[in-house]
Formats: C-alpha cells, structure tokens, sequence
C-alpha cells in the first residue's frame, strides 16, 4: 500500500462540478494552501471545478486560499461558523450581492457535526443555539429536564487537509494547533487528500504519536516548506499573481 | 455622568473571582484582558476553541508561529504543561462541563440570564463563531461589559431585544459600575462604585436590581 500522491496537480484531479469539499484549518493554521491553489490553477485551465459547497470554520481571508477560490468564482455555499477574517472582502461582496449562499453553524456544532459524519452517527442533540435564531426549524427534545437541539451530520465528497508528518498508509501528525478540523474531516470525507510537510516511510512516525489513522486518508502529497495564509496576506499577496 | 471603570479594571475584577486550578475560557477581545490579571498565588489555565490549553502571553513581534494562534488568529505562546487537541475534543470541554469559567462579552443581557452577543440584526454578513457553544458547559458563565451602550441605553435588560446567543446561561455580570449576579430569574446587585448611588445605577439599568444582604464597593486599582 502506498498512498503518496506524486504532484498536487495529481491530487486534486478527482474533485467534479458540484462537489462537497471540507477544507482544512482555523484561519491560516492547518490550512492546505498549496492543495487549494492547484485547485484554481486546474480551474483556470479547465473552467471545472465549480459550483463548489466548501466546508470550513471561515470563508478566507485576503486573496490567497479559500479566499483566492471565492474570488475565481469557483464556490456556490460556504457552510462555516465565522465568516469573518482581518480581510474579508471578497466573501463579504459576494454574500450581500447574493452570488454565494451561505450557512451559518456554531463552531463546537460544526465540529460534531463533521465528527458524526466520519463515524456514522446521523444526528445528535446538543444544548448549543437552543432558543436562537439558529436552531429554527430544527427538532427540539428535553433530555433530563433540558432542552437539546437536533443537529445532522456532515459529510463530504473531498477533504483537502494539511499535516505535518505522512506515511505511506496515510497516517498522519499536526504541527501544534494547526490540528483544529483536520482529524474531523479526515474522517468524514469519502476521498481524503492531505499535503504533508514530511512525507515519511513507515516506521517513520510512531504508532503512539499517530493523530490520523490512515485508515481515514486516501492521498497524501508532500508539501515541503508549506505557505501561511497570515505571511501571504502580511505580504498583500493574491492567487493567482496579480501583474502589477 | 459618574465615574466609570476602564474596560482593563473590569477584567481586572473579573480576574478576582478566578481560582488557583480553574479551567477558564476568555472571549475574543476585551474578554482576553482577564489573562493578565491573574491574582498572584494562583494559576488559571486558558482554554482556546482552536485546540490549546495552557497558554501564555502574546509573542514577541518576529516571533510569532502562525501554527500557534488563539480563537481570536492571534499569535500565543505555551506555557509548560500546555496540550493540543482537535476541534471535537475542544468542544467536549466547551459543552462537556469541563470548564471552570467563561467570561465573554455582551451587547445585551437579560434579567433570566439571556445573552445577546453575536449579532446586532439582519444587516451584513452573520458569524457566529463559538459564541453559541461557550455559553452552555461551563459552570460559571460570566459577562464583562460596560454598563450601557455607548448612546447610553441599558445593555441590562428584562428580555434581549438582539438576536439571542443563548437562554438562561449567565450567572454574573461585571459591568464598568458594578458586580450583579443573576438569580432567580432577578439581577442581584453585590458591588458598586461607592460614587454611584443605588437609585443612579436603577436608572442606567433596564430591569428591577434587588438586594440580597448588604452591597459591598466596587473598589479596583488603577490597571
């Protein structure tokens, strides 16, 4: 068995028109920037994929990344629990022009919702936006004398991640908290992509120090020296380069 | 108008009522004040929604690792003993009971405990962040805010009129004029500025503050 995966062009091939794609990280930390940015790069060349639901705890920042691939155009819904960033413009703009959809999820619910998916539990109750805007529509029951809103779980075509070590069963590390959603949506994606800082041979990452089974991941492609969402956007960086 | 405390002396009575070992969570922003405020003798552990416990200041500038960041995508730094964790594992502690405390901001609470703080109406894009999560779990869910808006109206009310971000969850407010627990389903006032009279702080608050047992002053150094 060997999952490693030779280019990052190789490693997004697979994502059609239409498709659900959980993207890794928590802002910049965890984010697989290198793995979006193919993904434009085979946009500009072929027009596909688009019409993208994306799944993921922001809706980008600046021009790089997620937000790079809001800006192509290339995203129909966003399902996240803070669309906000230091920079968040090219989301904004489109939001209140009503050209992408958006759904709003409490983060901690977000999070459960993406663990659920990846280990078949359909639904769950959770006190979390009980008596809110957010829970309306929602199934409500009284568990032990309180209330707990009825949440789905969520699951996804692709995952596109970020880690730091890889072996070739795809058992994977995280460098310190750009952990965040990785391991979630490892998980809870049919066809899981992880660009790896470290591609490593078995035996190369401890049993006891593995954080993502390879069970749950289908490609890895080594990544070395991986950008950072922050130092792009720190140096007004766009995806693609905008001449000057 | 009367004197008022600084948003830093708020966070800075806030910081009071932690104890040695608690597990606590500080919303973005003013709330994140509270950490530097740490009664000498006693050691608090912070928890970040992003997957870290135990960490310390802000780093240096040029020292910053954007793989080390808070809920707030701010730069952190580790205290020794720290750990991470993933998002799922991050809000078991939120939702769990796992926390000793959260202290998190408002731009509205109710007499019952009500919060209103993450959206103020329909306009602009909505976000939610952790806010929904944080307000439910911890056993102590405490607001630090300025006691009015900033045209003056009452942020402590009968009922919320902005969109709620949870029922029932707060237990006290540390307000820039005074400490009020939430009781019963009635603001109790505890502490107030000795500046201030009572019938002063009635009439900047939008619902009956009761008495239970004497008011102590609301004494806090220059921070």
């Amino acid at each position: 068995m060997d999952k490693r995966i030779p280019t990052l062009a190789e490693a997004v091939a697979g994502i059609a028109d239409g498709a659900t794609v959980m993207i890794g990280g928590f802002g910049g930390s965890g984010a697989p920037i290198e793995l979006i940015h193919a993904l434009i790069d085979r946009f500009l060349a072929t027009g596909s994929p688009k019409n993208l639901t994306v799944i993921n705890n922001n809706a980008g920042n600046g021009h790089v990344g997620i937000a790079a691939l809001i800006e192509q155009g290339m995203v129909a819904k966003m399902i996240c629990s803070f669309p906000r960033s230091a920079d968040p413009k090219v989301f904004t703009d489109l939001y209140l022009a009503g050209k992408i959809e958006l759904e709003l999820v409490p983060q901690g619910t977000l999070a459960e919702r993406i663990r659920a998916g990846g280990a078949g539990i359909p639904a769950f109750y959770t006190p979390t936006s009980y008596g809110t805007d957010l829970a309306k529509g929602k199934p409500v029951e009284t568990f032990d004398g309180r209330p707990y809103v009825q949440e789905r779980w969520l699951k996804a075509d692709h995952a596109l991640l970020k880690a730091e070590l890889g072996d070739h069963y795809g058992n994977l590390t995280y460098r310190m908290a750009a952990r965040n959603f990785n391991p979630l949506m490892a998980m809870a994606a049919a066809n899981t992509i992880v660009q790896v800082s470290h591609a490593v041979e078995p035996g190369g990452i401890e049993p006891e120090q593995v954080i993502t089974p390879g069970i749950f991941v289908q490609g890895i492609v080594e990544v070395p020296h991986p950008a950072q969402e922050e130092e792009l956007n720190r140096a007004d960086a766009h995806y693609p380069e905008v001449a000057q | 108008m009367t004197d008022k405390l600084s948003n830093a002396q708020i966070a800075w009575r806030a910081a009071q009522d932690i104890a040695d070992g608690a597990y606590v969570n500080l919303g973005i922003g003013f709330p994140e004040m509270v950490a530097k405020f740490q009664p000498p003798g006693r050691e608090a552990v912070f928890h970040t929604e992003n997957g870290v416990l135990g960490f310390g200041e802000a780093p240096k500038p040029g020292e910053e690792d954007w793989d080390l960041i808070n809920a707030g995508k701010k730069a952190i730094t580790l205290k020794p003993g720290s750990a991470f964790f993933h998002h799922a594992d991050s809000f078991a502690m939120v939702r769990g009971g796992h926390l000793d405390v959260a202290i998190l901001g408002a731009y509205q609470v109710a007499q019952n405990g009500d919060l209103a703080n993450w959206s103020t109406g329909p306009k602009g894009v909505p976000a939610v962040g952790g806010a929904m999560d944080l307000v439910h779990g911890a056993r102590r869910v405490a607001v630090i805010t300025d006691h009015v808006t900033k045209d003056g109206k009452p942020k402590l009310l009968e009922a919320c009129t902005l969109p709620l971000t949870g029922v029932g969850c707060v237990t006290r407010v540390y307000t820039s004029l005074a400490v009020i627990d939430i009781e019963g389903g009635k603001f109790v006032l505890r502490e107030k500025l000795p500046s201030i009279s009572f019938d002063e702080l009635q009439a900047l608050t939008g619902a009956t503050l009761h008495l239970d047992g004497p008011v102590a002053d609301l004494i806090v150094p220059e921070v």
